[in-house]
């Protein structure tokens, strides 16, 4: 088997007394679909928060395409490849969509200061490309309709489908999701299976999904972290989780289910 | 829009110079009011990209247009009078971009450990930094302490004002309307986000706070050598306040916006003075009923942020 695209090894988190996350132990794999999911407050977006650099693990080891990424600032590391999405949508709310897109664009191109001054021939040149890239992107996720709208005004579903556009524009390896589903309602929790599937098959990328939605998660990954409390309590296939008493007795508490 | 920004700067620093050559015709008291507007212009242009489109609350403008006022002016004092009048432009040139350099390494020393902070912090620190650099030219004998520096060369004229006013509208207008200035709005828009779609706040923060600077000092060796006089009185939190004010009338992250403000704001006070004992009243009342009414900015019509 060829080296994890993402690893984890015994990450510890601590803020003050309290551990957010502890020992925890994961790898990804190219064009892998993981699923991460536990009771509110158990660590999942923390857990996130390491992997893209907002925090730093108080011990243990993260390994991107096996580069230690410890005291990487958030914006190398998505320049590495580390894409992602927000539980509260994040968006450049006082641009276009279009521009939206464009934005996460430019840290793969060389455009500096001086050429966007001089305003020369590679100027616009790569204006031009940006610019037709983005739309192309959004052709892909049928928003480029809407492309000269703010990004504001968009309905709140294509906020989110947004919100994975413009991640998909950093060019990632790995696409972290957080909580997508959060705020949809079925017909549109079905669709968003479908869109993260198509995307990870389209762009061939490896996607580590939060999520609380059972069964969006169960629906789409192939395996299944589940965090408490900071702590790992299993990890397998949706079949192998459904069936796990460790993970029944976390969410539903510790009454027997015959379902 | 391709290609036309270069065209705009051309006409424009052209208009200068073609109005510059005329001003013989016009009153000389419309013509310096004229000039201040320019000078305005560049500070409040300046201002907008650190406060407007990346977001960062600066209060410090006043102090680094004092950096390049003064030391735009030592220049032509010590170095001016015995320089030939044909040389006299490019030296003048020079002492303002000096002025100008030497704000923006200020700039730089002052935004690399400010520019962590945010909002109501950031602002404190750049209000205390302004009346730091103040303090120290009331106590520098060698810029002429309380007095200041007195019988400054009057070079500055129609077409130095406006020439450079266009500059700065061209670079900060430039900046923001490209792929790599989309960046300081992302800033200002959500840093954490702009963090994980690769691009580097600090960077970017610093960037607009040095630009902004440079221009800043800029105006200030314009002004030094408009007035003929400075001191540190003139640079002082009420300065910084007023082109806070323009940049807010205008609409943060409205360059458009932001200039007529500017002008306005010049003009203003220049028709109010038959009412002098009033003037403040009216001037705060305005900004206390358009913060009411239009807080978005007096000239925010359009949806658009860019530029």
């Amino acid at each position: 088997m060829t080296a994890p695209l993402l690893e984890l090894e015994k990450v510890t988190i601590k803020f003050g007394g309290l551990t957010a996350v502890c020992d925890l132990d994961m790898c990804i794999g190219e064009r892998e679909l993981i699923g991460l999911i536990g009771p509110n407050g158990a660590g999942k977006t923390t857990a996130f928060n390491m992997i893209t650099g907002v925090y730093q693990p108080t011990s243990g080891t993260i390994r991107f395409r096996q580069k230690l990424t410890a005291g990487v600032k958030p914006h190398l590391l998505s320049l590495r490849g580390i894409s992602r999405t927000f539980q509260n949508i994040r968006l450049f709310s006082q641009m276009t969509v279009l521009d939206n897109v464009r934005t996460a664009m430019q840290g793969n191109r060389a455009q500096r200061v001086r050429d966007a001054l001089l305003r020369g021939k590679v100027f616009r040149e790569v204006e031009a490309r940006v610019a037709g890239e983005a739309m192309e992107l959004l052709k892909i996720f049928s928003l480029d309709q809407f492309h000269d709208s703010m990004a504001k005004s968009l309905p709140y579903g294509d906020q989110r489908r947004l919100e994975i556009v413009r991640a998909l524009a950093t060019q990632p390896k790995l696409l972290l999701l957080d909580e997508p589903a959060a705020g949809m309602n079925p017909t549109e929790k079905h669709q968003l299976m479908e869109l993260i599937r198509f995307v990870q098959d389209k762009f061939q990328i490896a996607v580590l999904l939060v999520e609380h939605d059972m069964k969006v998660v169960m629906g789409i990954c192939q395996r299944i972290h589940v965090l408490d409390y900071g702590r790992k309590i299993a990890e397998g296939t949706p079949a192998e989780i459904r069936a796990n008493p460790k993970v029944i007795a976390a969410y539903l508490g510790t009454e027997t289910t015959d379902a | 829009m391709r290609g036309k920004e270069k065209l705009f700067l051309l006409l424009a620093i052209v208009a200068a110079i073609g109005v510059s050559l005329c001003s013989h015709l016009f009153n000389r008291y419309y013509m310096g009011v004229a000039v201040d507007c320019g000078i305005n212009v560049i500070l409040a242009v300046s201002l907008n990209l650190i406060n407007g489109h990346t977001g960062q609350f600066s209060l410090g403008h006043a102090g680094f247009m004092a950096v390049g006022g003064y030391m735009a002016a030592k220049l032509t004092l010590v170095f001016g009078p015995s320089l030939h009048s044909a040389v006299q432009p490019f030296f003048f040139a020079g002492a303002l971009l000096v002025g100008g350099i030497t704000a923006a390494l200020v700039g730089l020393a002052v935004g690399v450990p400010s520019l962590r902070l945010k909002g109501d912090y950031l602002a404190i620190v750049t209000l205390g930094f302004g009346e730091i650099i103040r303090v120290i030219f009331q106590t520098s004998d060698t810029f002429g302490a309380a007095t200041g520096l007195t019988g400054i060369p009057k070079f500055t004229n129609f077409a130095w004002s406006w020439g450079l006013a266009a500059v700065t509208v061209y670079v900060v207008a430039s900046l923001v309307n490209s792929t790599y200035g989309r960046g300081f709005i992302a800033v200002h828009d959500d840093e954490i986000a702009a963090s994980a779609m690769g691009i580097n706040p600090v960077r970017y923060k610093v960037t607009a706070f040095v630009v902004g600077a440079f221009f800043a000092g800029i105006a200030g060796g314009l002004y030094a050598h408009q007035k003929a006089v400075i001191s540190p009185g003139g640079f002082d939190f009420l300065k910084s306040i007023e082109i806070v004010v323009m940049v807010i009338l205008g609409g943060m992250g409205r360059t458009a916006g932001v200039v007529v403000a500017a002008v306005l704001l010049t003009i203003l006070p220049e028709l109010l003075r038959g009412v002098a004992e009033y003037r403040m009243i009216i001037y705060s009342l305005l900004i206390i009923v358009l913060m009411l009414t239009r807080p978005q900015g007096l000239f925010n019509f359009g949806k658009k942020r860019a530029a």
